[in-house]
């Protein structure tokens, strides 16, 4: 993953829910059928206008709901390159950083308005505002964490681990 | 200063001396559930491809209740993977549409007092009912737990909810909870984990203790515990399990926060569209005359043996208003079983209810029950957020199995004392909610 992200900020709401990220009755589906209602439950034409490397910017407990994990990796497959909330619900944060998807907790999401172009620096803790010559900070992933989001998600940082530990045994 | 319950459970299950909140700790997992849209369809491949089969299959539990019975093709498969999956991992507690994922471990005596449970499912939460620190994940992190038998968990703070007083006449656990959510809000405990106390909380059954753990995910929570009692170890023992190491609370515990509830002043509740933070008395919604489509009752948080003798309390001689139709899933083959025992399932088919398949169904939007744009549902699950049951443009309401009984009756969301009288109601809804002898 690259420690620097630049995109487009789309706006959402507190609360927004996975049932409205990805509905229950898309669940059995996947890859592009599902990303067609990526964010269906808000804004049913989010899935034809999001590009890759765009930004969610939401408000506070971001994700609540169910542990599926369908609702990071959608977002993922949409293109989305990070999400920035004030905070986000429990599971929905651990799935996203299990995927590879990074999540960034700051407390100034709310002074971003749709379609700034931010750009996020990841290992200093810093999103800056590039439409508005603005920077906001947010608390950088301990290492661990960074560790799995850089392999790319946690079955990529198991492949290395387990591959790392064959090694060993040889 | 003395340590919570879930800090004493992570301590264990870590190894770690002294955990205190915040600090990260890897734990060995005691038991780990997986059901059919979780589990073995989204990480199966994977595991094959890193070469590893799954840690321990006496530790592993695995249910079908999502696409049971399957709908379509799409659904067979994937109940297909899942039946192979347990096959070839040597996996024996595999449950194939027997029953609710949240449900049939209690039911089995898998889930035991002091355990570290981790559940591939937001309500995992459930099983902090009977003293255990479960948790919630999602379906890589099941995957690393399959693969590695442990997971790491950052310690949580506990709030300390402390219900006094009774639950009068009527008013159920759900009263309870969504009372809670409604003082504390969708995310007033996000990142902690609740321990639920008081009078009483220690006199409810174990089909209502179900319930406050199981909605405490509606807080944002990330376990709700109960302490066990009698009652608990009562229940553990009809299963022939006597052996497992309760844990509890240091008396001088470091709370983060204490909440006062009184359950004497509980009325019954509901919340109305689109978040369960949303709520209203029963009574009020009465008064509005909410006009409803549908009433369901099912679901890990409302359609075990004592909510199905709620509701049946509630429609006993009386039927379903007319364009209404009462749906009920029961929470597993073993509830159904004890309900027929019991007449209760005739009690509610002459009523004019109609019996669905155990499993997750309406709930989660899948199977049968789905709701059309425009209509309303009053529903004893836990969720209602927007599209949850189906169409978007749908809307439903919570409330206990006696408020939901008590609306198909009505035609509208109504209060059960009003479809059934106060007192006819009130003794009986009460002996079912206080669960046993005062």
């Amino acid at each position: 993953m690259n420690a620097i992200l630049q995109g487009r900020g789309w706006k959402f709401g507190d609360n927004v829910d996975t049932d409205v990220i990805i509905p229950g009755q898309y669940l059995k589906f996947s890859g592009a059928e599902l990303v067609a209602h990526v964010m269906e439950g808000v804004d049913p034409t989010f899935g034809r206008k999001v590009q890759a490397g765009d930004i969610i910017v939401a408000g506070k407990n971001f994700g609540c709901g169910s542990s599926r994990e369908t609702a990071p990796g959608v977002l993922k497959d949409a293109g989305i390159a990070a999400v920035i909330a004030p905070f986000f619900a429990r599971i929905f944060y651990r799935n996203a950083i299990n995927l590879g998807l990074p999540v960034l907790e700051c407390a100034d999401a709310g002074r971003i308005d749709q379609e700034d172009v931010l750009e996020v620096r990841l290992m200093e803790g810093a999103i800056v505002n590039l439409t508005k010559s603005e920077q906001y900070t947010f608390r950088p992933f301990p290492q661990n964490v960074m560790d799995i989001l850089q392999a790319g998600g946690l079955v990529k940082y198991l492949e290395s681990r387990f591959a790392n530990e064959g090694d060993a045994a040889r | 200063m003395g340590k919570t319950l879930v800090q004493k459970i992570a301590e264990r299950a870590s190894g770690v001396k002294d955990v205190q909140p915040g600090m990260i700790v890897t734990v060995n997992v005691d038991i780990a559930m997986m059901h059919d849209s979780t589990g073995p369809r989204r990480i199966g491949k994977t595991m094959e491809k890193l070469g590893r089969k799954v840690w321990n299959p006496d530790k592993v539990v695995l249910i079908t209740d999502h696409f049971t019975p399957a709908n379509d093709s799409v659904e067979a498969e994937i109940l297909r993977i899942t039946r192979e999956f347990a096959k070839a991992q040597g996996i024996k507690r595999f449950h194939e549409a027997e029953g609710i994922c949240h449900i049939v471990p209690v039911e089995m005596g898998y889930v035991r007092p002091g355990m570290m449970y981790v559940g591939a499912d937001s309500h995992s939460t459930t099983a902090g009912a009977v003293g255990a620190f479960a948790i919630a994940v999602g379906s890589t992190d099941m995957l690393g737990i399959m693969v590695t038998g442990q997971t790491w968990i950052k310690v949580p703070e506990t709030i300390r909810v402390t219900w006094k007083g009774n639950l009068p006449k009527g008013a159920m656990a759900k009263d309870m909870m969504l009372a809670l959510i409604s003082k504390m809000g969708g995310d007033g405990a996000t990142y902690q984990a609740v321990e639920y106390t008081g009078t009483a909380v220690e006199r409810l059954s174990m089909d209502e203790r179900l319930v406050l753990s199981n909605m405490s995910i509606e807080l944002g929570a990330k376990a709700g515990v109960i302490a066990p009692n009698q009652i608990v170890f009562d229940y553990l023992a009809e299963r022939g399990v006597t052996e497992f190491d309760a844990v509890y609370a240091d008396g001088d515990a470091n709370y983060i926060r204490e909440v006062v509830m009184d359950a004497s002043a509980l009325r019954p509740l509901v919340a109305k569209p689109h978040a369960p933070e949303n709520v209203d008395t029963a009574k009020n919604l009465e008064d509005e005359g909410v006009r409803i489509h549908q009433a369901y009752i099912g679901a890990c948080t409302g359609a075990k043996f004592t909510d199905l003798e709620a509701a049946a309390q509630v429609l006993r001689g009386r039927h379903v208003a007319p364009g209404v139709r009462l749906l009920v899933a029961p929470a597993s083959v073993r509830v159904f079983r004890q309900a027929v025992e019991a007449g209760i399932v005739t009690t509610l088919l002459e009523a004019g209810a109609q019996f669905l398949p155990t499993g997750c169904g309406a709930c989660a939007g899948l199977g049968h029950g789905i709701l059309a744009a425009g209509e309303v549902c009053i529903s004893s699950t836990n969720r209602n957020f927007p599209g949850r049951m189906g169409n978007r443009q749908s809307s439903v309401y919570l409330g206990s199995p006696a408020t939901v009984a008590a609306s198909a009756v009505a035609g509208y969301v109504a209060d059960p004392a009003t479809v059934a009288g106060t007192d006819a109601i009130g003794t009986e809804v009460a002996a079912v909610a206080r669960g046993v002898a005062e």
